[in-house]
């Protein structure tokens, strides 16, 4: 079974807020019944100061999805609405202590309900967004189908190392390889056959490799890194900055953060910065380590929270397919 | 340590080992612990005991030789074997036949199969009430058909195949027949010498025998390949030294499955009908699943509309009962039951299913309590539901959207 914070256990056994709120001037309805997920978040807004003033929910799901819908009722009252927009999926999860990787979704459906509860009672359009979908695939790093989709596709993909480099998946443990594998091909294939890549250049199960490793597409990276909300939240706060300043500060960043590599007998060096992409090179003890993704996560969160901009840091073995 | 209390309805998953049977375990641990297979004085009560669990387990599946019984590490194992045995000896053959309502351990092995080896993959649907399409079961049979892989009784809902019948079919067209018959064995009767079945796999956790120990039944003449090599245990049909304790254990089991065959289909019956009439009467909206003029007399899969059943289910954990949920959430996946959608039965009623499975240890005032607690929980999940309105689904229906 789950192993649920004693919080999302209070918060599913005891929900606060739950049941329809008469005369509400936001309703949010989110979800899909086939998942098993389906929520409605109700809102009552001051209109003098824009305070939400009640908060109410009716949810279909599992514990940690009613856990979450109540959680959610709990932050918002006594927000404003400007202040209720910068409410993350990650602060209802904070919120009841965290929540497992695979019911992490449970927050995300909370946020969407949130979103859209303010947009109907501003009126606003929503855009289309791409909201976290399908089985998970690599619990290390928390990357499901949905994001290994987009990032497959987005970036042309067409090898294991590739799809770690981009999205992580497979970067730590390994267990999720074969589900890799046959996620790489099966996209592949439908890319083959959609004509957006050539049959000799797509991945099949089994390792056979391509003919020709092809260039990944002109356009921007998808982020889709589980760090993209708060690189974007830091990204706004950011100045900019010339090439020349932002190598200087990840220089210094990266020698911040050396003492603690060195401690457990490893070390890190800088090799390249090109846009926002970081190169390094890990030496010692760190080379080869089985935890060397998780090294490199740690590094990424790091130099992100300092230099205040999305970055994605990559081993320089892996700079071929970046 | 002293374990959980509370009540265990969920013997489909697995069961508790009868205390019968760790007793007949427990001197092979440290007293006779010798490998069967030596030839001094450790090993051979060992494999005097080991014949005797053969001849108990064979005795319980009513087939014609102990020989046929291969001791394997379990269902999975079984499954697993049996499949890739029978492929590999009919080459010419390239076509699978299952069902849509098998376990992962033969159907995702067949789909496996069919997507990465090149094999051909018929899938026999069921009806509403969990009922094989026999006429598509005709329809795909074929002498370039190299095995059949069909279910004994499904583990979610617990309807039997008719298995016998369709093994015959199968035999006409020269088609090997294995059945995956851990649910089914220790609960209904078995007489595998008076059929055509080639092929049976068993697990020992789910009739009171230790978990890591099953058999696969071997029909005597037909062709078979190992899975596992390197060794002339069970005839060189799986290598490896055995699992002599958990075998012994299992062989007990057998034995006291036996004895106890009559009180499944009468006692434990007798209580399952209780509980699922008694539900059905006080919680509205919510029915049985699967076929119930033809299931197992321990299982029933009562579906809740309008609610998800983790909930359901931790609400009973709080409450000392244990029960499973064909629900998504628990498996961690984001789709309900592949049985009952196979079944066709709405996302609304397949997320809120769930299935108790009782024993031969089940007492009527355990089944009480559970009667008595349910329906408030079921109220009360209702209540949070924005499908769910009073007492009543929602008139206008709720259709949320992805933002």
């Amino acid at each position: 079974m789950w192993n649920y914070t004693d919080k999302v256990k209070d918060y599913f056994f005891n929900p606060k807020n739950a049941g329809v709120l008469e005369g509400a001037d936001g309703v949010g309805e989110v979800g899909s019944i086939s998942c098993g997920d389906a929520l409605r978040l109700m809102i009552k807004v001051d209109p003098e100061t824009q305070i939400i003033t009640d908060a109410r929910f009716q949810t279909f799901g599992c514990g940690s999805a009613i856990a979450s819908s109540s959680a959610l009722t709990e932050i918002v009252i006594g927000k404003t609405i400007d202040e209720a927009r910068t409410i993350t999926n990650q602060d209802i999860a904070d919120f009841l202590g965290g929540l497992p990787p695979e019911k992490m979704h449970c927050s995300v459906m909370g946020h969407e309900a949130l979103i859209a509860a303010i947009a109907n009672y501003t009126g606003e359009e929503l855009a289309d967004d791409d909201h976290e979908e399908g089985a998970l695939i690599c619990k290390c790093f928390g990357v499901d189908e949905g994001m290994l989709d987009r990032a497959v596709r987005g970036n042309r993909l067409t090898t294991i190392e590739q799809v770690t480099a981009y999205t992580k998946a497979g970067g730590s443990c390994k267990t999720c390889f074969e589900k890799i594998e046959e996620k790489l091909a099966d996209i592949n294939a439908a890319m083959v056959a959609e004509g957006l890549l050539k049959a000799e250049e797509a991945y099949v199960y089994g390792g056979a490799a391509p003919v020709s490793a092809p260039a990944p597409a002109a356009s921007g990276l998808i982020q889709i890194s589980p760090l993209a909300e708060g690189a974007k939240k830091a990204q706004a706060a950011a100045p900019a900055m010339t090439n020349l300043q932002k190598i200087m500060v990840i220089q210094a960043a990266i020698e911040e953060l050396r003492p603690h590599l060195q401690a457990d007998g490893g070390d890190i060096e800088l090799v390249d910065v090109d846009g926002d992409s970081v190169f390094v090179k890990l030496v010692g003890a760190c080379a080869g380590c089985q935890m060397s993704a998780v090294t490199i996560q740690g590094v990424q969160q790091a130099l992100i929270d300092k230099i205040g901009r999305p970055l994605r840091v990559i081993p320089h073995e892996a700079r071929r397919f970046a | 340590m002293s374990g959980p209390t509370g009540i265990y309805l969920d013997n489909n998953a697995t069961t508790r080992v009868d205390p019968r049977v760790v007793e007949e375990m427990l001197p092979f641990f440290s007293e006779h612990f010798g490998n069967p297979s030596s030839i001094h004085s450790f090993g051979a009560e060992v494999g005097g005991k080991m014949r005797e669990a053969r001849a108990r387990v064979a005795a319980l599946l009513g087939a014609a030789h102990d020989t046929e019984i291969v001791f394997t590490s379990g269902g999975t194992e079984s499954n697993n074997t049996a499949i890739l045995s029978a492929l590999k000896v009919a080459p010419d053959r390239r076509e699978i036949i299952t069902s849509a309502v098998e376990h992962p351990a033969v159907l995702e092995v067949c789909r496996h199969l069919a997507k990465h080896e090149g094999y051909t993959l018929h899938v026999v649907p069921v009806d509403a009430q969990g009922r094989l399409d026999i006429e598509a079961y005709k329809a795909a049979l074929s002498p370039r058909v190299a095995v059949v892989s069909i279910m004994w009784a499904n583990n979610e809902t617990g309807t039997i195949f008719p298995v016998e019948a369709l093994a015959d079919m199968a035999k006409e067209h020269g088609i090997l027949f294995h059945t995956d018959a851990v649910q089914a064995v220790g609960k209904v009767p078995v007489r595998l010498a008076e059929t055509s079945i080639d092929m049976l796999s068993l697990s020992g956790h789910k009739l009171h025998a230790p978990k890591g120990v099953g058999a696969l039944y071997v029909r005597r003449g037909i062709r078979f390949r190992p899975l596992l090599r390197g060794g002339h245990q069970e005839r060189e049909r799986r290598a490896g030294t055995e699992n002599t304790t958990a075998i012994i254990g299992l062989g007990k089991a057998a034995e006291l499955a036996l004895v106890h065959m009559d009180h499944e289909n009468t006692a434990v019956k007798a209580l399952r009908d209780k509980l699922e009439k008694a539900l059905l009467d006080s919680v509205g909206h919510c029915f049985v699943t699967g076929n119930i003029h033809d299931r197992l007399p321990n299982t029933t899969t009562i579906a809740f509309e309008y609610i998800e059943g983790e909930g359901i289910l931790l609400f009973l954990s709080r409450v000392g009962i244990a029960a499973s949920s064909g629900s998504a959430c628990t498996s961690g996946s984001l789709e309900p039951s592949h049985v009952l959608r196979a079944m066709g039965v709405p996302f609304t009623a397949a997320h809120g299913a769930i299935r108790f499975s009782l024993s031969r240890e089940t007492t009527e005032a355990e089944i009480d309590q559970v009667i008595a607690t349910v329906p408030e929980i079921i109220g009360r999940l209702r209540t949070l539901s924005p499908y769910w309105d009073g007492d009543a689904p929602r008139a206008e229906a709720f259709k949320p959207e992805y933002a």
